[in-house]
């Protein structure tokens, strides 16, 4: 966080929020992003992710008990795929964050926060189906919308349609 | 026109044929199978409400494709359901109607392109008998493709193929435009 900038009420909020979680795990996320629409930081080392879902969840100044949304991302520049995950604390504090994870373009695995919110259930499933990351620790890791048999992952950068699905032409 | 619309005079007594009366009966009592799949199948069902009120054509929503002769296919057809279109019209007894409701059933609609999960036109599974145009299209035109099927029902006779009832249809097909202009001309005269 830069030193002197004015930030308005609900970033500051999230600021305070986010200086808890950098004094727990430290060098393990990134620095804050004061982002006036969604402020958001991102887990480095991926192997936490879990924990510091956990930490936000549960310490009594934190409470981010609401995952509001969790998207899948496709960064084809860095050759890596992640999620950003939009936490809330409803009824209880004001502080909003987003978090970012990223993972390898190929074959690779993000913990699963499944168990922290079951919210994440199906959007991890999403995610998977639409960008192709391995989800570690998902009690139930299947496509959600897909065909089980579907080829590729729709909403990378570089797919392309499949020429035909059980005999159907796809392509107009 | 109707049947019935003719008149039954001379001591209830009508003469006409077979063919008349079967496609006459058929006709009046087109059920469809009651599935919708996206927002065409909101169209569909204000068009089976009280406003719009299908039931004074016979035209009656089932619950399954075996008591069914029609099935409007309401919306886009993914993928994934496309299959399951499949069955669905194979389970339908023949002789059945496929009335294609909206452009995403039509030709992939906005999907078209960029859709990579969508049917480009459900002509490609299965063999649809009327198209109706619009995204979606309003109650009117529905009924308006459903009297065309209803016509189409009026071409046939046994022994002739759906192919050529379909080519009679286009031959002899009534001009609606001008059935409103004569009635119109009627009620002035």
């Amino acid at each position: 966080m830069e030193e002197g900038k004015v930030f308005s009420q609900s970033v500051e909020q999230s600021a305070a929020a986010y200086a808890i979680i950098h004094e727990k795990f430290g060098s393990a996320v990134s620095a804050f992003d004061a982002n006036e629409t969604m402020p958001f930081f991102e887990v480095l080392d991926v192997s936490l992710w879990r924990d510091i879902a956990l930490f936000m969840r549960d310490h009594a100044k934190l409470r981010f008990n609401y995952m509001a949304c969790m998207t899948g991302m496709d960064y084809q520049a860095e050759e890596k795929l992640g999620i950003v995950c939009n936490l809330e604390s409803l009824s209880l504090f004001n502080h909003r964050l987003a978090v970012k994870v990223k993972c390898a373009r190929d074959g690779g695995f993000i913990p699963s926060v499944a168990c922290v919110w079951h919210t994440a259930n199906w959007h991890e499933r999403e995610a998977y189906d639409m960008f192709g990351m391995l989800f570690t620790g998902h009690p139930d890791f299947r496509r959600i919308l897909c065909p089980d048999d579907w080829e590729g992952f729709p909403l990378r950068k570089d797919y392309k349609v499949q020429e035909s699905y059980h005999g159907i032409k796809v392509p107009y | 026109m109707g049947l019935l619309d003719a008149g039954i005079k001379n001591h209830n007594v009508l003469v006409t044929s077979v063919d008349n009366v079967l496609n006459w009966a058929r006709l009046s009592s087109l059920w469809p199978m009651g599935f919708g799949l996206a927002c065409c199948a909101i169209e569909m069902m204000a068009t089976n409400a009280s406003n719009y009120d299908l039931e004074r054509f016979g035209i009656f929503p089932r619950s399954s494709p075996r008591q069914s002769d029609l099935m409007i296919v309401a919306g886009t057809v993914t993928m994934k359901m496309a299959e399951r279109v499949i069955r669905l019209y194979e389970q339908m007894p023949e002789p059945r109607y496929v009335l294609s409701m909206g452009s995403c059933s039509n030709c992939g609609g906005p999907y078209w392109e960029h859709g990579y999960h969508v049917l480009k036109g459900v002509d490609r599974i299965i063999p649809v008998d009327v198209y109706v145009p619009g995204c979606p299209p309003r109650p009117e035109s529905l009924i308006g493709g459903l009297m065309k099927v209803q016509e189409l029902i009026r071409m046939e006779q046994i022994g002739i193929s759906r192919a050529d009832a379909l080519k009679k249809l286009a031959e002899k097909s009534v001009d609606p435009q001008f059935v409103i202009e004569r009635e119109r001309k009627a009620v002035e005269a």
